[in-house]
C-alpha cells in the first residue's frame, strides 16, 4: 500500500464531505420557505424581516451564503441554533459521542455473535445448524428497527419488566444505570447487523473452503480446527470488514430510528428535533456530521482491508 | 420466462418467496373487498378489543378493526413502496448506464459523486428530502425512489461495464448510431436481468424505510391505515393492548421476508455459477 493510495483516498474523503455539504445545503438552506419568515412568523413586518435576513446573510447571493458556511464549518463554527440560540457544533459533537458509543456496543455484540453464527453455518451447511441461522437471519434483515425496538420493549421491558424501556443516563454518572439504558437500543440496532454479518460470514467461508488451498491443507492431513481457523477464517474475514463499514451506513439510519424511540439523547434524536422544529443550522451540522463518520468508517476500512491483504496492489 | 420461474422454484427460499409475495399481491389486490368491517368505521363500545371472533386481530383505540385497516394499509404499503423502487431504479439504471458508456473521466466523475451521495445514510436523506418537500406519502415515495437512485446507479454500471465491452455495441458504435441510441436500445435491454434481482430486494427494504417514514410521523398521515403509522399510533397503547402495535410491525415484517426472500431466490436462479 503505497502513500499515494493513501492520499488518493484522503482526497476522495474530503471530496465526498463537500458533495455531501452542497446536498445538505441545498436541501435544506436554498428550497425552502424564507428562513425569516419562519422565525418571525407569517405577520412580521417588511422591515423586520429585512433587517434578520440582513443579519443572518439571508440576503446574500446563494453562493455567497454557502461559501460563508462552509468557511464557518471548515474552522469548526457550525453557527447557533435557530431553535435553542445555542452554538450548533458542541451540542453536535457530544451528541455524536452518545451514539458513537451506542454504535460501539452494537457493533461489539454484532462480532461477538454474528462471526459464531456465521462459522457454524458454513461448517455445517445444508444441516440443521445451518438452515435455523439462515431463517434467523432472514427475519433479522427483514424487521426495521421500530418493529425490532417494539418487540424487545414488549417483551423485555413491559411484559418481563427486566429493563428501563426508555431514557438515558450518562455511564460517567452511573454506570450500572446507564448500562441498562442501553441494553435495549443496542439490542435493537445489532438485529440487523447480525443478521446480515453471518450471512456474509457464511458465504465467504463456504467459498473458502472450496478452495484448492484449503484443499491442499486438509489433504495435507492438518487438523480440521487448523485448517479452519488458521487458513480458512483468515481470507473469509477480509470481505467482512468492507461489509462492516458499509454497515455503518444503515447502523447510522438505524441510530435516528433508535434514539427516538428510546429517548436517547444521541445525534439521530438531535436531528429529528432539527427536522421537526426547522433548525436549519441544527440540520446542516448533524447531517455532515452523520456522513462524515460514515466516510471516515469506510476510509479507515479500506486501509485496514488494504494492509490486511497482501494480494492487493493499489496504486 | 417459464424457464426462470422453475428455477426460483427450485430453490427453497426462491419458492418460499413467490408464495408469499404472490400472498401479499393477492391482499394488495383483493384487501378492501375482503376486509370484513370499513377501516375507518369508528365504534366506541368496541375499543382495543383482544382479537376475538368477531373481531380477528382485535381493534384499535377508536374501535376500528385492526385485520380491516391491515388489508386495507396493504395498499399504502406495498404499492407505494414498490413505485418508489422502481422510480429510484429507472433512475439509477440511467445514470449507471450512461457512465459506463461514457467511461474514462466521465465515469470517474460521476461513480465518485454517486459514492459521495452515498455517505448519506438512506434514512436520513430521505428524512431530508421529506422535509423539504413536506410530509406526505407521495412526497415520502419521491424521496425513497431519490435514495436509492445512487446504490442503483452503482449496481447498473458495473453490470453495464460488462455489457459495454459486447461486440454488439462495438458494432452499434461502428455502425455510428447516436449514443442515446445505444444506451437506450443496445445497453440498457440487456442489464436489466440483474437490476431487477436488486429491485426486489430493495422492495424489502423500502417497504422498511416507507413505513419507518411514516412511523417517525414523516411519510402517511392519520386517518391512513398506513402500517408503520398505524405501529407509531399504537405505541401509546401498548402498555394498555399489545395486539394493536403487534399485528402491523409483523405485516410489515412479513412484506420484507417475502421480498428479501424471491430476491436471493431470483439471484441465484439467474447466477449459473451457484
Amino acid at each position: 500500500m503505497s502513500p499515494a493510495y493513501i492520499l488518493k483516498r484522503i482526497v476522495l474523503v474530503g471530496y465526498t464531505l463537500l458533495v455531501v455539504s452542497l446536498i445538505v445545503f441545498a436541501i435544506t438552506q436554498i428550497l425552502p420557505a424564507d428562513a425569516a419568515v419562519m422565525m418571525l412568523g407569517e405577520n412580521a413586518t417588511t422591515e423586520a424581516l429585512s433587517a434578520l435576513r440582513a443579519k443572518m446573510g439571508l440576503d446574500a447571493s446563494i453562493w455567497a451564503q454557502y461559501g460563508h458556511w462552509l468557511a464557518g464549518v471548515l474552522r469548526g463554527d457550525f453557527g447557533v441554533s435557530m431553535r435553542t440560540g445555542q452554538p450548533v457544533g458542541p451540542v453536535m459533537i457530544e451528541a455524536l459521542g452518545r451514539s458513537l458509543l451506542l454504535a460501539l456496543f452494537s457493533i461489539v455484540l454484532m462480532l461477538v455473535l454474528a462471526l459464531p453464527l456465521g462459522i457454524i453455518a458454513a461448517v455445517r451447511r445444508g444441516r440443521i445448524a445451518d438452515l435455523l441461522v439462515s431463517v434467523i437471519s432472514y427475519i433479522g434483515v427483514s424487521l426495521p428497527e421500530f418493529v425490532t425496538a417494539t418487540l424487545v420493549v414488549l417483551v423485555l421491558a413491559d411484559w418481563l419488566q427486566w429493563l428501563p424501556a426508555t431514557g438515558y443516563v450518562p455511564l460517567t454518572e452511573n454506570p450500572l444505570q446507564g448500562l441498562r439504558h442501553l441494553v435495549l437500543p443496542v439490542l435493537t440496532i445489532s438485529v440487523i447487523l447480525i443478521a446480515h454479518v453471518s450471512r456474509m460470514v457464511r458465504s465467504e467461508l463456504v467459498d473458502v473452503l472450496h478452495t484448492d488451498y484449503v484443499r491442499a491443507a486438509r489433504l495435507k492431513g492438518l487438523p480440521k480446527r487448523t485448517v479452519l481457523y488458521k487458513h480458512a477464517l483468515r481470507n473469509a474475514l477480509l470481505p467482512t470488514i468492507t461489509i462492516v463499514a458499509l454497515d455503518v451506513g444503515y447502523l447510522l439510519g438505524g441510530v435516528i430510528v433508535v434514539e427516538e424511540i428510546f429517548a436517547l439523547p444521541g445525534i439521530g434524536r438531535q436531528l429529528i428535533v432539527a427536522i421537526q422544529s426547522r433548525d436549519l443550522p441544527s440540520i446542516q451540522a448533524g447531517a455532515l456530521i452523520m456522513a462524515a463518520t460514515y466516510a471516515i468508517a469506510s476510509f479507515l476500512a479500506d486501509i485496514a482491508y488494504a494492509r490486511l491483504d497482501r494480494r492487493i496492489q493499489y496504486d | 420466462m417459464i424457464e426462470l420461474l422453475r428455477r426460483v422454484l427450485r430453490s427453497p427460499q426462491g419458492a418460499l418467496g413467490l408464495v408469499l409475495v404472490g400472498l401479499i399481491l393477492l391482499v394488495v389486490i383483493m384487501g378492501p373487498w375482503i376486509a370484513p368491517y370499513d377501516p375507518e368505521s369508528l365504534a366506541p363500545l368496541q375499543r382495543y378489543k383482544p382479537p376475538s371472533a368477531l373481531f380477528w386481530l382485535g381493534t384499535d383505540q377508536y374501535g376500528r378493526d385492526i385485520l380491516s385497516r391491515l388489508l386495507h394499509g396493504a395498499r399504502a404499503t406495498v404499492v407505494m413502496a414498490v413505485f418508489a423502487t422502481a422510480l429510484g431504479t429507472l433512475a439509477g439504471a440511467v445514470i449507471g448506464t450512461i457512465s459506463a458508456f461514457l467511461g474514462g473521466r466521465s465515469d470517474e466523475a460521476i461513480m465518485r459523486t454517486v459514492d459521495a451521495v452515498m455517505a448519506i445514510p438512506s434514512l436520513l436523506l430521505a428524512l431530508l428530502i421529506v422535509n423539504l418537500l413536506g410530509k406526505s406519502s407521495w412526497n415520502a415515495l419521491l424521496a425513497i425512489a431519490i435514495a436509492f437512485t445512487p446504490g442503483m446507479a452503482r449496481v447498473t454500471r458495473s453490470v453495464a461495464l460488462a455489457v459495454r465491452k459486447q461486440d454488439y455495441v462495438n458494432a452499434a458504435i461502428a455502425r455510428g448510431e447516436s449514443a442515446r441510441f445505444i444506451v437506450w436500445r443496445e445497453m440498457l435491454p440487456n442489464v436489466v436481468a440483474p437490476i431487477i434481482v436488486e429491485m426486489t430486494i430493495r422492495v424489502a427494504f423500502a417497504v422498511m424505510l416507507f413505513a419507518t417514514l411514516s412511523f417517525l410521523g414523516l411519510g402517511a398521515q392519520p386517518p391512513a391505515s398506513e402500517w408503520g403509522l398505524m405501529v407509531a399510533e399504537a405505541r401509546r397503547f401498548m402498555h394498555l393492548s399489545p395486539w394493536m402495535i403487534l399485528w402491523p410491525s409483523l405485516a410489515v415484517a412479513f412484506v420484507a421476508i417475502g421480498f428479501n426472500l424471491l430476491g436471493d431466490g431470483l439471484r441465484d436462479a439467474l447466477n449459473p455459477r451457484t
